[in-house]
């Protein structure tokens, strides 16, 4: 464990029942980098997410975060240790409005806890802080919107929000552009651009344009294996890579 | 959540309209209750108007749990039982200290704190191993407790009193204000005091953190959990603020009843507040209130010749859950906003039809539940019996044949000619339902 | 000692039976429907009071199934009209459905039959004496509940491992998404399920109406414990509700004729709490006292310890 990683897995293994899903997976990521994970369906990518931010439990390995192990930890409590996920499908408080949905994500983060003396509207810096989040997705004229009547892009986009809300400095994001137009998927990689300046982001992603765009390093998770890791010009020459991954849709 | 948050893009206007508007719902309530002994004046109103306030803050604390935080509890009477209990023997310390002359005891206008607190204490307790899981783990455990307290409500007597009961009174203790609370009309105003404050204070908690991401955890635990909050500990606090409130609830009925038994604690209770909660409507803060009121008003005018209200208040309670799960002040609501959103424009004369029907029909099953009541239960069915205006005498076959034609009309003309006319009316209007 | 333990054990295992009868169906709702029926006292109730009616007319013999049958149509009637109808807003409005549906069968059977207990008793040719142990008579009309129980239960058995409908209801106690996938009619399957469930419940009712008393309170006096049946068996296991209901029937029976407390363990080693000791109710309670206390402490310990109970598949 080198000081620059911000997250290390090491001889991480996932099974259920006889089937083994992730079979010994060992990755650094270094602190600030954009990190994405590619890999064709069913190569287990959702299943690591849900092992790193402690929804599922590891059957053999460990997951440390700046240095201290994670795995096995309930996710409330690694979401206070810095790490913060999003979803593939939307999992927002769909009867709240945007800024409820925002001011929900921030109360944690800043220290607000589980006080029943205080006010949430009378909390100025978390209304603050929301409405500037609310700039930044774009989501301001949908203030008082509930999340469930948002488009399916706005939808996104406060799911992100809700992600970097609490003020984590490891992000994971599951698939951000999922079923987008290629211009709402433009819109939402600036978008993660310009909101993870500060953090480490690990991404997985099926949108090769939006992976090397976007990556700074790139891991191929190929049957519960990671089968190289490495920048997105050596990926894209990687012999291994394209014979199991890339071979028919990169010419 | 009706919670829509304004305040910061009103700040700006001025403060003091706000504040009017905001409180002018709690201003005409307090109006109300205090003038209502006015109107109300026997004993027997008086009584139900302090059991209304009883019930309205233990349904308001119920609601704590399954409006606000998805619980759903069949037991939530342990808690306004041990406040009761423990309120009377608060009560019968402070008889005994004041009969004594040896202290000062606890002064009456706080005994519903100490109960209270005696509900916050068991919640604490209780609620630390069945706020594990939400649910139907959540509800079965309820269930369990309160079998479980019921049954030894009457193994420990020393505590519980037997099947007696505790006895207090009310009028051998010393008052903060240096009251007599001797009649049942001071007794009311203490019974509003208290109603005043929890109910405020429960309003309060739900625009906390804490009350926030009890609406958070109830509609996604999961996202709850991923924005840092333990959902096992949102639940638990809820949990025993909930029963905090619910055993003040208690300490105000030992000061109404001044006797306490096992009915206060047990499976009857703990599913009259659960029916209140949800007839009134549990998405809405007024909801349980509304329900509270109308459960002990049945309660005390229907019950002469049996338990007619149960009956009244099962069906109702099915009608609810069954073609209306925002409960009454949802239905209001939701016209309100209708009516105020020009939801209403063209179709007044159908939406009028339809009203008028359907209490033609509750007007004809009202007569047939009563006639049967008389004609069953009754020592003598062909005494002549008073319903509504007119006299009848339930063992000749012609107000059995009139009331059930009513029943079949009102029902009929509802079902079929006023509510598709009310669907074309409203189609025709612009579809804005 | 020996002579109330035996007639402890035959009470307790008589007991059991009739829980027995009552929870099959409830755990066989639940597992099926996800319902957990609030109601199923309620049907248990209504057997009793449907046979003591038809019996005057029919007799015992024909009133033990045509009171199952008419119940059995009531339960249909409730899932098709009822049910059905909130099932698509959730379980806690199914819940709250057949929770309010306890208390409108209560009244109504209140208004039709008063709150007195009914003249309800067992047939003439079941009124003998079977046996006779330690000079104690075993009444030949407990040996019949015994042998309905079994039947019930051998019955039960052979129509869910050697029907068709049976593998569907099994198939689906453990996955209710599949049956739907392979193109059965799930309301329907739903809708016999429930008629079944609440008919057994009745079937129970018939019996256990002349063995304890038929009055308004039996609903109520039944519905707790079944639920503490169903959930230590393991939602969803017919076998699992055996052995539960023997366990709670045996216990219960024994706690209640067994003279015992703290104090006699106690006494063993020579040694007693003072009469005024912070501790001495607790020291010397009665067993007896102790005894309705019993199943509600299993059911909090299971739910909490165990959650899916002796046999279940799936958790509470």
């Amino acid at each position: 464990m080198s000081q620059g990683n911000a997250l290390t897995l090491s001889g991480l293994k996932k099974n259920f029942g006889r089937a083994e899903i992730i079979r010994g997976v060992d990755l650094d990521v270094r602190d600030g980098e954009r990190h994405v994970i590619i890999g064709p369906n069913g190569a287990g990518k959702s299943t690591l997410f849900n092992l790193i931010s402690g929804r599922m439990e590891v059957s053999a390995g460990e997951i440390k975060l700046f240095g201290k192990p994670i795995h096995n930890t309930p996710p409330h409590k690694v979401n206070r240790m810095g790490l913060s996920r999003s979803f593939q499908v939307t999992n927002l408080f769909q009867n709240m409005t945007t800024m409820q949905n925002l001011r929900c994500a921030l109360l944690w983060g800043m220290g607000h806890k589980y006080a029943f003396w205080k006010l949430v509207n009378k909390q100025q810096e978390v209304t603050e802080r929301a409405e500037q989040l609310m700039e930044q997705l774009n989501l301001t004229h949908r203030r008082d919107v509930p999340a469930g009547l948002l488009t399916y892009a706005e939808q996104r986009a406060l799911e992100i929000g809700t992600t970097i809300g609490s003020g984590a400095r490891v992000l994971l994001l599951d698939e951000p552009t999922a079923g987008m137009s290629r211009s709402e998927s433009d819109e939402v990689v600036e978008l993660i651009r310009q909101v993870t300046k500060d953090c480490t982001l690990v991404m997985v992603e099926h949108d090769l344009g939006v992976v090397f765009n976007l990556a700074d390093r790139i891991s191929v998770l190929v049957y519960g294996e990671i089968i190289a890791t490495d920048a997105p010009e050596n990926i894209r020459s990687n012999k291994a890579v394209q014979e199991a991954y890339l071979g028919t849709e990169v010419h | 959540m009706s919670t829509v948050q304004q305040e910061t893009l009103a700040g700006s206007k001025s403060a003091g309209n706000i504040w009017v508007k905001r409180a002018w719902p709690w201003l005409a309530c307090l109006v109300i209750a205090l003038l209502a002994p006015t109107v109300l004046s026997s004993g027997h109103d008086i009584h139900m108007l302090s059991s209304m306030a009883i019930m309205m803050v233990f349904a308001l604390a119920y609601n704590m749990l399954l409006g606000n935080t998805g619980l759903l509890s069949f037991g939530h009477a342990v808690y306004f039982g041990f406040g009761a209990y423990i309120a009377m023997h608060a009560l019968r310390w402070s008889n005994n200290a004041v009969l004594d002359g040896t202290g000062y005891g606890v002064p009456i206008e706080l005994i519903p704190l100490v109960g209270g607190l005696a509900g916050l204490f068991f919640g604490i307790i209780f609620g630390s191993f069945s706020t594990k899981k939400a649910g139907v783990v959540f509800a079965m455990i309820s269930l369990g407790v309160v079998g479980l307290v019921e049954a030894s409500s009457l193994a420990f007597t020393g505590f519980f009193g037997g099947e007696a009961g505790l006895f207090g009174d009310r009028e051998d203790v010393n008052s903060l204000l240096g009251i007599e609370y001797g009649r049942s009309l001071t007794v009311y105003y203490l019974m509003v005091f208290w109603l005043f404050v929890c109910a405020l204070l429960m309003f309060l908690l739900r625009k906390t953190p804490l009350g926030w991401m009890a609406n958070a955890v109830r509609d996604n635990p999961e996202r709850a959990q991923f924005v840092g909050y333990n959902t096992t500990t949102v639940r638990f606090m809820q949990f025993s603020l909930s029963a905090f409130f619910a055993g003040v609830a208690g300490g105000m009925f030992v000061l109404v009843e001044e006797i306490v038994t096992d009915e206060a604690i047990g499976f009857l209770l703990s599913g009259e507040v659960l029916l209140a909660a949800y007839i009134g409507g549990i998405g809405f803060f007024f909801g349980p209130i509304v329900g509270a009121a109308l459960v002990v008003y049945l309660e005390s005018n229907l019950s002469s010749i049996s338990d007619a209200w149960l009956l009244y208040f099962g069906i109702l309670f099915i009608t609810v859950v069954m073609f209306a799960p925002m409960g009454i002040v949802g239905i209001i609501y939701q016209q309100w906003f209708n009516f105020r959103s020009g939801g209403w424009k063209g179709t007044i004369p159908a939406r009028l039809y339809c009203t008028v029907t359907a209490l033609i029909g509750l007007l004809g099953f009202i007569c047939i539940v009563e006639m049967a009541y008389h004609y069953l239960r009754s020592w003598n069915p062909s005494a002549p019996m008073t319903l509504f205006v007119t006299t009848v005498d339930t063992t000749t076959a012609l107000p059995w044949l009139v009331s059930v034609a009513i029943l079949l009309v009102g029902l009929g003309l509802m079902l079929f000619h006023a509510r598709p006319m009310l669907r074309r009316a409203v189609e025709a209007a612009g579809g804005n339902k | 000692m020996l002579e109330t333990i035996t007639y402890s054990l035959l009470n307790g295992l008589l007991y059991g039976m009739l829980l027995f009868m009552l929870s099959s169906g409830l755990t066989l709702i639940f597992g099926m429907m996800g319902v957990l029926n609030f109601a199923h006292a309620s049907f248990y109730m209504l057997g009793a009071y449907f046979a003591y009616t038809l019996g005057m007319y029919t007799g015992f013999w024909v009133a033990l199934f045509l009171a199952p049958i008419l119940v059995g149509a009531l339960g249909a009637m409730t899932e098709r009209w009822g049910l059905r109808h909130v099932h698509q807003h959730g379980h806690v409005p199914e819940l709250l459905f057949t929770f309010g549906l306890a208390y409108v069968i209560e009244e109504l059977v209140r208004l039709f039959y008063g709150t007195l207990p009914m003249n309800y008793r067992m047939p003439e040719g079941l009124d003998f004496t079977l046996f006779t142990v330690f000079g104690t008579s075993y009444p030949a009309f407990r040996a019949f509940i015994l042998v309905v129980a079994v039947v019930m239960f051998v019955g039960l058995y052979l129509l869910l491992k050697k029907t068709r409908a049976g593998l569907i209801i099994q198939g689906s106690l453990s996955r209710p998404d599949i049956v739907a996938a392979l193109g059965h009619n799930v309301p329907q399957v739903f809708m016999w399920v429930f008629a079944f469930g609440t008919a057994l419940a009745a079937l129970g009712g018939v019996v256990g109406g002349i063995h304890f008393v038929t009055e308004p309170g039996m609903a109520f006096m039944m519905g707790p414990i079944v639920f503490v049946v169903v959930v230590l068996g393991g939602l969803g296991s017919i076998p699992g509700a055996l052995i539960a209901s023997m366990i709670i029937g045996i216990l219960q029976t024994f706690t209640l004729s067994v003279d015992f407390s703290i104090a006699h363990v106690g006494a063993w080693f020579g040694y007693a709490v003072p009469p005024d000791h912070l501790f001495a109710t607790l020291w010397y309670l009665d067993s007896t006292r102790i005894a309705p206390v019993l199943p509600f402490l299993i059911l909090v310990l299971t739910l909490i310890f165990r959650p899916r109970g002796i046999m279940g598949k799936r958790e509470a």
